[in-house]
Order: structure tokens, then C-alpha cells, then sequence
């Protein structure tokens, strides 16, 4: 058992931290997250000079290796930054999909153009009427010759604005809600029959509605097979989960640590409200909700790096329990500073709003208590 | 980063798991997962055994007839004992006064109570608590007057787990109230229980037994070489013990264990045809603190791996004392729901080995859980309760 990182993954964390300080401070970010842009091209051009956009690729795919536990560690930082550029969802999520399941054209098309910067895409994972299950698919895809016709609506598309390329789970066979009988397209967001509704969400990303109306892509745009797109997409998802509650982590430790400063300055009464032990002991519990939290992650990401069978029942774990420690951490930070914990110039309230959209990202507490439950039982 | 064993500690677990497979006495491990309560008698045949292995005294130096292990190896070790439901050595002589014994005491005083507390020849309690002194400890009145070669003790120490059983009693008493802070007018003393003037009376805790007890001082005169370290120094002495205390009180693979027989007493329980485990609440609750327990399994890993490259573990052992205790009584309250009206007989002779199993009021084969719940409510409040602990977290790691 060693919890030490190794040199290379604590130079990445070192490198992601001090971009975070140097170059992405609160009032950078909110220019980008006031701004009509999505994300900043720059900084994403930045991401990938750095290296940090070729992280989760195998070598031979022109990536670095790396596994759970560099993502883990980059995405507290970006948790830290309140980072709108979206790794999640081009790197995490797409990226994911083509890494685990793209064949070598399909690699060498899109892989080394997100690798490099130049391509933004995104996965299509929820419907409007399947909240939180990856297998309610009502979207079709019917064989037509050498090419299938999509039809159907994609929600909450992450990044499905700023994308060129969409990857579109469609049900080629079976029932609205099994798991197999789903495949994975990969979709032009140019294509004749999608349209996008595109808005930002609280959290200052951004997402779109995809209606999907006759849309024809040839037979190369499977990805992973006929029928065969659901392992795939759960385990991207998985992944994902793991990325965002790191991140979560990240944004729970700064919301602990500034609410532990604010209270140390801010004076009534004639001393420090942290002198008050209402104040302290519930500053206690959210130290105590990000200590556990922490460890929870930890576990998780080293039984996915070694593949362990209680992996996604700990992805599970790890989730509820952010979902209700975020919740705790980001109430008790936002109530602490009081009315300045409401407004929209203090940085509290955007690390609460992204913290609050973590907690919904992928299925939320209860949905993830239920799928423990569920995995304990198999 | 990786969470797997090495080889060795993967051996030496093994080692572990054969000796307790070996040697962890039938009779004694059938009253264990009855639920019956040990005698003195048990106590001492299974101390004896780990001391025979050497394993008596995990957290000492080599020097003193400890085991000199990592903190995986102890990790590890208290894993093994939970698994085998063995009984964990009472902490008051090896894990309490013996820490304080070799870190401050004289080489006379190593040599006269170590091999003893080694060898479970010597049992002993604990006199922190005083009727007026419980969270504010450093209130404490008991005196301990200086008369020629002796100290003269008049007070009295409550909450005294054992007392009954205890041959010695090691105190925090006031040897002088001219001093700038309370706290440094505090000795830590160690007394023969049958130092004439010493009487132990009983209380009754809320589940119906004796486990605590008032130990009255009346011009009890000790010799002056029972002194532990200086005069005046015994409230920072007292402080590295509980410290010792508070990691050990996480009680994770206790829990762990716990948890499992929950587990399995919930697929027993017929409720409505079906088993109480498919219940969909009572499977959230369930899962909810298996999560938590994980959560702090990992916790005091990595206090353990702060601990192994050196790190003394501070306050933080607030924390796993904490969150130890929440989870232990929520796992008991589980236990009350699972039992239903089977948490409700009052039959304190069950609780004893000899108690015959035709005669059990009861259902899946556990009679103490409503004693487990009720008396388990302290595990909040003895270390320092668990307000205390937030209070040492908010100063010595907030800042505040």
C-alpha cells in the first residue's frame, strides 16, 4: 500500500496548479464565463501545448498513459480554477469513447485532432425523458444501404455547442431501455437533419438540445460495433464520474478553506464570527465532509487504476458521497458569509453553482446510493 | 500510488490469520459471537496467549517487549483480531498508562509495571473523570497533598470502566492550585487498589450492568516514587494518552464486521414475506454507512501512511474518533431496527455464556443488541465527547 505519487504525476499536478494561479485567477475566469464565447480557445490551445489534453491517451495513440489517478489530480485543480474549458466533455467523455472503442481510422481522423487542440466534440449520453439511466435510448438508427438514418433528441449535450463532431448513442435493436441494442454513431455536428439549441448552464458551461430528424452518417461512423455501444459508454461515464468529483473535491477544499479564513476576519459583535462555536463546529463538519470525501476518491481511483472488480460500485460510493458532502460543504460556505455568500461578485457562489451541477452530473445522490445497492447485490 | 499489500505484509497476514485460526480459544470465541459477556478469567487466558506469541503489546518499542511493527502491520493485525471476532486487549494498562510509562517514567518505574501490564498479571483502570470534571478536565479537584515520602490522595474519579476488576488505577490529581494555568498544578499518579482508603462503588449504566464505577480516595497515602515524571507535568502526559486513545477509537474493522452481520441478520428478518435486507430504506441506510465506513477505512490510512513516514498523528485523530463513533451507533441503531420487537426482551441472564440457547428469547441468534444500542451511546461521549473533539479540531487545525 503507498499513497505517494510519483515524480511525473507530481509534476502534472504542480503544472495544472500553477496555471490555476498564474493565469486563471477568479476575475479571468468570470470574463470567460460572462463572455458569449463557451471557453476560452486560447487557454484551450494552452491545455494542449502543455500536454495536459493527451494525458488519459495510450502512447501509441499519441497520448501520455496516464490512468485515474493523473486525471484525479488534474481535475481538483480545475476544480480549484472553476475551469469552463471543457475537458469533461471533449476529452473525458468523447475522448473516452474513441479511446476505448475507435478503430485505427477512427483514431487517426479524430483522436490526434482533440490530442492536438484543433477538433472539439462531445458524447450525447442523456435523453429528455431518461433523467439519469445511459440505457433509455429512444433515438433510432435504422440501416439503410451502407449508411443509417438517425432520428430522435439528445439533452443536455455537453459542449454540444462548441462541437464539430458528436458521438450519438441510438438504439439499433431491442427495447427503449435495454442495454443491449444500443450503438454509438459518430456524428458531424454539420450534418443535414441536426439542429442545436444551445444555452449555458449555472455553472457557466455550456450544453445544447440536439434534435436529430433524418440524419444520414455511413456505416464507418460506428463506433464499437452494432448493438454493442452501451460498455463502452458506461464506462466513459465512469470515468467522467470519477473526473468530476475530483473536481468536486477541489472546489470543496477552497470553499472550506475561504469560509475558514472569512470567518477568522470578518468581525460582529466585536470579534471574528469563527470565534463562535456555532460557526466553528460546523466548519469542523465540512473539514470532516472534505477529509472523507478525499479518502472515498483516493480508494476509487486506485480500484479503477487496477481494474478491480468493486471498481463501478465505487464510483457509486464516491458519488453519493459527493452529492451529499458537496451539498453540506457548499450550503455551510454560502451561509457562513452571509449575504456576500448570495451575490454574484464573490467567488462563493460560482464554486456553490458548479458544486451544485456536479452534484446533478451523471446521476445524483440518491440514483447513486440505489446503483450501490444494486452493484452490492450482483 | 497503489492499494495492494506487498508480499511480505500479504505473508504476514497470513501469519496472522493462522494464529488466530489456531489458537483464539473455542469457548471464548462461541461467547464472542453469542454476544455474551467475557469474564476477567477469559480476558487474561486470551492476553496470555497474544503475550506467549509476543504479540501482546503492538504499539510499544521493541525495547519494552513491543512489537516494533509498521503501521500496516498493525493496520493489518486489527483487521485479523475483528475478522476473528477476538476480543481486543483492555486498553487500560498496554494501550493507555504503559505509553506513558515508558515515555516519562523513571527506568524503576519501567521495570516494576511494564512486564507486568506484558504479561496481564497486573490489571488496571483509569481516574480521569471527576463528578464535576468532564469535558473541562483540567478542572479536576482530587488532591494529592506532598507529606514527607508520600502523597496524600482525597477525592474521586467517576466513569471508572473496571474499576471492579482493576488491581491499579493511574490518576490525574492536583498536587498544586498556585499556579498561572489550571492545568499546570496536574500529576499524573499511579495507585495500588488496595491501598487502604480507596472504595469502589458501582453504577448501573442505562442497559442494567456494571461496567463503570465511582473510586472514592480518602486519605489515601501513596509513595512519592509513584510520581510519574515531574510534579506539575501530568496534564501534557495525559494528553499524549489520549491521543494514543483517539486513533485506536476509529474501531474500523470492529464496524466492518459489524456491518456484515447486519448484513446477514437483515436477510433473516422476514418482513411482510420478504427479507428486511431487500427493503429498499433499510438497504439505503445500510449502504449509506457502508459508504461512510469506507470512506473512513481510507481516512485513517492515510493517517497511517502520514504516521509511517513519520508524521505524529495530531488533532486529525479527532476526526477518525468522530466519525469512528457515528458510524458504531448507527450500525447499533440498524441493529435495533433489524431486531423489531426482538430489541425489546429484557433478559439480562442471556447476556452470560452459560445461559442456555433453548431458553433464548430471541431470533437470529443475537440477544444484546438492544444492550449494544443503549450502552454504546457513550462511545460519543468518553474520550472526550465528540463536541470536545470538534472544539480541539476548530482551534488546533482551523485556526480558529
Amino acid at each position: 500500500m503507498d499513497f505517494s505519487l510519483t515524480e511525473e504525476q507530481t509534476m502534472l499536478a504542480d503544472s495544472v496548479s500553477r496555471f490555476i494561479t498564474n493565469d486563471y485567477d477568479f476575475e479571468s475566469r468570470m470574463k470567460i464565463a460572462e463572455s458569449d464565447d463557451n471557453f476560452s480557445t486560447e487557454n484551450w490551445h494552452t491545455f494542449a501545448e502543455l500536454g495536459w489534453t493527451a494525458v488519459p491517451f495510450a502512447e501509441e495513440d499519441g497520448g501520455l498513459g496516464g490512468g485515474p489517478v493523473e486525471l484525479m489530480l488534474m481535475m481538483e485543480q480545475f476544480g480549484r480554477g472553476l475551469v469552463v474549458e471543457p475537458f469533461l466533455a471533449n476529452i473525458v467523455l468523447a475522448g473516452g469513447v474513441l479511446r476505448r472503442a475507435g478503430n485505427k481510422e477512427q483514431k487517426a481522423g479524430w483522436l490526434n485532432a482533440i490530442i492536438d487542440g484543433s477538433l472539439q466534440s462531445a458524447l450525447a449520453f442523456g435523453e429528455p425523458q431518461a433523467r439519469f439511466d445511459l440505457a433509455d435510448v429512444a433515438t433510432t438508427a435504422t440501416a439503410d444501404g451502407d449508411h443509417f438514418t438517425l432520428n430522435g433528441q439528445k439533452a443536455f449535450v455537453l459542449n454540444g455547442g462548441s462541437a464539430e463532431l458528436i458521438i450519438i448513442p441510438a438504439r439499433t435493436s431491442g427495447a427503449q431501455n435495454d442495454v443491449s441494442g444500443i450503438t454509438l454513431f459518430a456524428v458531424p455536428a454539420e450534418s443535414d437533419g441536426l439542429s442545436r439549441r444551445c444555452y449555458k448552464t449555472v455553472d457557466a458551461h455550456a450544453a445544447a438540445e440536439i434534435t436529430l430528424s433524418n440524419v444520414r452518417v455511413p456505416a464507418t461512423s460506428v463506433i464499437a460495433g452494432i448493438d454493442s455501444g452501451y460498455p463502452v459508454l458506461e464506462a466513459a461515464i465512469n470515468e467522467a464520474t470519477l473526473a468530476v468529483c475530483a473536481e468536486a473535491i477541489g472546489i470543496m477544499r477552497t470553499m472550506h478553506d475561504k469560509t475558514v479564513e472569512y470567518s477568522k476576519s470578518r468581525v460582529q459583535f466585536g470579534v471574528p464570527i469563527g470565534s463562535f462555536q456555532a460557526l466553528q463546529h460546523r466548519m469542523v463538519d465540512t473539514l470532516i465532509a472534505c477529509e472523507q470525501s478525499q479518502s472515498l476518491l483516493l480508494w476509487t481511483a486506485l480500484l479503477n487504476t487496477e481494474g478491480s472488480a468493486d471498481a463501478r460500485q465505487a464510483i457509486s460510493a464516491l458519488k453519493y458521497q459527493i452529492g451529499t458532502a458537496g451539498r453540506l460543504v457548499g450550503q455551510e460556505a454560502v451561509q457562513i458569509h452571509g449575504g456576500m455568500g448570495v451575490t454574484w461578485e464573490l467567488d462563493i457562489a460560482h464554486y456553490f453553482k458548479r458544486l451544485s451541477a456536479i452534484g446533478v452530473l451523471f446521476g445524483n445522490a440518491d440514483f447513486h446510493l440505489d446503483r450501490f445497492v444494486e452493484l452490492s447485490a450482483t | 500510488m497503489n492499494i495492494s499489500f506487498t508480499n511480505e505484509e500479504l505473508e504476514f497476514q497470513q501469519e496472522v490469520r493462522r494464529f488466530f485460526d489456531e489458537k483464539f480459544p473455542e469457548d471464548i470465541k462461541r461467547k464472542q459471537d453469542s454476544g455474551a459477556v467475557l469474564s476477567k478469567e477469559d480476558y487474561i487466558r486470551w492476553q496470555k496467549i497474544l503475550y506467549e506469541k509476543g504479540w501482546a503489546a503492538i504499539n510499544w518499542p521493541t525495547e519494552y517487549g513491543g512489537t516494533g511493527w509498521t503501521p500496516i502491520q498493525m493496520y493489518i493485525f486489527s483487521n485479523e483480531i475483528a475478522r476473528a471476532n477476538a476480543p481486543d486487549m483492555v486498553p487500560f494498562g498496554v494501550k493507555m498508562v504503559a505509553p506513558v510509562i515508558y515515555t516519562f517514567g523513571s527506568e524503576e518505574q519501567k521495570a516494576r509495571f511494564l512486564p507486568d501490564i506484558l504479561e496481564s498479571n497486573v490489571w488496571w483502570c483509569q481516574g480521569y473523570s471527576e463528578p464535576g470534571s468532564g469535558s473541562d478536565l483540567a478542572s479536576l479537584k482530587m488532591r494529592a497533598d506532598r507529606d514527607g515520602d508520600s502523597y496524600v490522595l482525597n477525592g474521586t474519579k467517576t466513569w471508572t470502566t473496571l474499576a471492579h476488576m482493576a488491581d491499579w488505577i493511574f490518576c490525574l490529581v492536583r498536587t498544586s492550585s498556585d499556579v498561572a494555568r489550571r492545568q499546570e498544578g496536574i500529576s499524573f499518579v499511579l495507585v495500588d487498589m488496595q491501598t487502604p482508603g480507596v472504595t469502589v462503588r458501582p453504577i448501573i449504566t442505562i442497559e442494567g450492568e456494571r461496567e463503570v464505577n465511582e473510586v472514592h480516595f480518602e486519605d489515601v497515602r501513596i509513595p512519592v516514587e509513584n510520581l510519574v515524571g515531574e510534579e506539575g507535568k501530568g496534564w501534557t502526559y495525559g494528553k499524549v494518552l489520549l491521543q494514543h486513545e483517539r486513533t485506536n477509537i476509529a474501531g474500523v474493522s470492529r464496524s466492518q464486521n459489524a456491518l456484515k452481520r447486519l448484513k446477514e441478520k437483515a436477510a433473516l428478518s422476514i418482513h411482510g414475506g420478504t427479507p428486511l435486507a431487500d427493503d429498499q430504506n433499510f438497504a439505503r441506510k445500510v449502504a449509506s454507512v457502508e459508504i461512510n465506513l469506507k470512506a473512513l477505512e481510507f481516512t485513517q490510512l492515510r493517517t497511517l501512511a502520514a504516521v509511517a513516514v513519520g508524521k505524529a498523528p495530531g488533532p486529525e485523530s479527532s476526526i477518525l474518533k468522530i466519525c469512528g463513533s457515528e458510524i458504531q451507533q448507527e450500525l447499533d441503531a440498524l441493529f435495533m431496527e433489524a431486531a423489531g420487537y426482538y430489541a425489546l426482551p429484557y433478559v439480562p441472564d442471556q447476556y452470560m455464556a452459560d445461559f442456555p440457547d433453548s431458553e433464548r428469547v430471541g431470533y437470529g441468534g443475537e440477544t444484546n443488541t438492544s444492550l449494544r444500542y443503549f450502552n454504546n451511546r457513550k462511545a460519543s461521549i468518553y474520550g472526550g465527547s465528540n463536541e470536545i473533539q470538534k472544539n480541539i479540531i476548530a482551534k488546533h487545525v482551523l485556526g480558529l
